[in-house]
């Protein structure tokens, strides 16, 4: 089973930002929030391992400190 | 269906059946009484009268409940109901379907569909749909023909105390109070438990604030016998809507409502005639039958056994009716609890089999409570969050394939599976199976001489193809070769030639082998009764 890669794995980082960003360019912050949504349903789902999803779920959690 | 009704006062009367008598002995002893007379207590009476078990059932009321009640009952139930000899009646009058399909916003807009038989050739269908006063008139009608059955009608407990060898009852009655002991108690008496309340015993869970509307109407449709579900239908935007067919041309209507309504308002004619006109159309011609609001709860007992005092049913736990648990949950309890008592009633079985039924029909519990929550907070999103994934889902599903099954309109009832069961034999660890795994439901199939679960009967069957080894008493044998000239039986079980199952009386799978010996058959039985862990 491979695990979350926690290491740079895009070729270049600050396109892909960018392009995060734009997405959500002239969007309410409630029309933003389906977006992500729609974004983060695509990409778990192109993932599919669900223990990856399971790990970066864990990590993106680690917020509250 | 595991609802608090509101609006119209007072219980409906479906049939009144008026008050039994009194006993003639006063300080009765019973061995099984059976409290409450809805359809988990009177398959448990059938279960154990049909086992040559004395069965007393006292039920509260003294008529059969109309209003909003269950309708839907799953193919797992009606597998039990047909080894119990009712089905057939069940199906004759219900309305069989098999396909749910869920809309969003405009009826075009199909987002998802599901088929609950995507194995064909059983004998029953996925569900059927039956207001609950039928599939209790006909148990009933089931009980009637047994000698060993008294039902008494309008018999309420009023005190109950409770040891570690039997039970005390103080039951009401119209025209006395009496008292009654039993060596078993079995409490079927639904969400208010009286038993568990006198018991002073714990049912924990969680509210939820969403309010519901049923409306049961009569009118003449053609629609295609599904299950429909709408999510942010044009005649109730921003909620949902479901929608059933029922026996007599009566079709159920569920609109939710939202928290924080005036519920009286919300039952009134001129309320509630526009959702329906909404759904139906504007010029369609019905008759109300029942209009009420619910509101639900996911609760579940800590423990269903206690001492000699066991519950089934709603009693023991509650979920949403989204998803068609609740009854068939009950059901599935009254299956379970039926050949364990039976064994420990003969004395063929310990009492701690009996722990088995608390294990077994807690993780049924539990799975049809997830199910149910799971389906209440796609349907109520909670959080501004919630509501975007649910949204994005729905979304989605238009578009990608990937979404629809995320869409969750309620997964509706199968039969839950036990494979961490300690009445289960693991398969021998150098084994190759496909078929179906220890502590998993039989499957149904064709034969040449009727359906396989026909042949299964009541008792512990091993289920053999050529196979060396012989049953012995209680296990009755029963050889595919002799009828599977199809090859459905050997294929579903990969029951190829010299292999066996040993399967429960609730047709449960408790041990399979390529090669099985005598001793490994006795070995399984025991511990498929409790004798060995």
């Amino acid at each position: 089973m491979s695990e979350l890669i926690t290491q740079l794995n895009v070729s270049r980082p600050d396109d892909i930002y960018e392009q995060l960003i734009e997405l959500h360019a002239g969007l309410t912050e409630e029309e933003s929030m389906r977006v992500n949504a729609r974004l983060i349903l695509l990409l778990l789902n192109h993932i599919g391992d669900e223990s990856i999803v399971r790990d970066a779920i864990a990590a993106a959690r680690r917020i509250v400190s | 269906m595991a609802t608090v009704s509101e609006g119209l006062s007072g219980i409906p009367v479906w049939r009144s059946v008026g008050a039994s008598p009194a006993p003639k002995a006063f300080d009765e002893r019973q061995q099984t009484l059976i409290v409450g007379a809805g359809p988990v207590g009177l398959t448990i009476a059938l279960d154990l009268a049909r086992r040559g078990h004395g069965v007393t059932v006292l039920n509260k009321l003294d008529f059969i409940p109309a209003g909003s009640k269950a309708i839907c009952f799953a193919k797992r139930t009606l597998d039990i109901w047909d080894r119990l000899g009712v089905a057939d009646a069940m199906i004759e009058k219900g309305v069989r379907w098999n396909v749910g399909k869920v809309y969003r916003g405009a009826r075009e807009n199909l987002v998802y569909q599901f088929d609950l038989m995507p194995v064909k050739d059983q004998k029953m269908p996925g569900f059927i749909n039956l207001q609950q006063y039928y599939a209790e008139e006909i148990l009933l009608q089931a009980l009637q023909r047994l000698s060993n059955v008294e039902l008494r009608w309008g018999h309420e407990v009023s005190a109950i105390e409770s040891r570690s060898d039997g039970v005390e009852v103080t039951v009401k009655c119209s025209d006395a109070s009496y008292t009654v002991g039993a060596d078993w108690l079995i409490a079927c008496d639904g969400n208010k438990s009286t038993i568990r309340q006198r018991m002073g015993l714990d049912f924990a869970g969680r509210i939820f604030e969403d309010n519901f509307l049923i409306a049961d109407v009569r009118v003449k449709e053609t629609r295609p016998v599904e299950r429909t579900f709408w999510f942010d239908p044009p005649f109730n935007p921003g909620r949902s809507a479901l929608m059933h067919k029922q026996p007599d041309d009566v079709w159920r209507l569920d609109f939710q409502l939202g928290a924080n309504i005036d519920r009286a308002a919300c039952v009134r004619p001129e309320n509630v005639e526009p959702l329906i006109r909404g759904l139906l159309g504007a010029d369609a011609e019905f008759t109300p039958v029942w209009y009420s609001v619910y509101t639900f709860q996911c609760r579940r007992m800590k423990s269903f056994v206690h001492d000699r005092v066991i519950f089934a049913g709603d009693s023991a736990h509650l979920v949403s009716p989204f998803g068609a648990r609740g009854c068939n949950g009950g059901v599935a309890d009254a299956a379970n609890l039926g050949w364990k008592l039976d064994l420990v009633l003969r004395g063929q079985a310990p009492e701690a089999l009996l722990q088995t039924y608390n294990y077994e029909a807690i993780v049924t519990a539990d799975e049809n409570i997830l199910n149910s929550s799971r389906a209440t907070d796609f349907m109520t999103p909670k959080t501004p969050v919630s509501r975007a994934f649910r949204d994005a889902v729905l979304e989605l599903a238009q578009e990608f394939p990937f979404a629809r099954p995320f869409v969750n309109s309620g997964r509706l009832s199968t039969a839950v599976s036990l494979p961490d069961s300690p009445l289960n034999t693991p398969d021998e660890h150098d084994a190759e199976w496909a078929g179906i795994k220890p502590g998993y439901p039989c499957l149904d199939a064709p034969t040449s001489s009727g359906w396989l679960l026909e042949q299964l009967g009541e008792g512990f069957v091993l289920l053999t193809n050529r196979c060396e080894v012989r049953a012995v008493t209680p296990i009755q044998q029963v050889e595919i070769s002799d009828f599977d000239t199809g090859g459905v039986v050997a294929s579903r079980y990969d029951l190829r030639p010299g292999s066996a199952y040993l399967i429960r009386p609730d047709q449960y799978v408790a041990a399979r082998w390529r090669n099985p010996t005598t001793s490994a058959v006795l070995a399984a039985f025991d511990r498929a009764t409790g004798k060995s862990a």
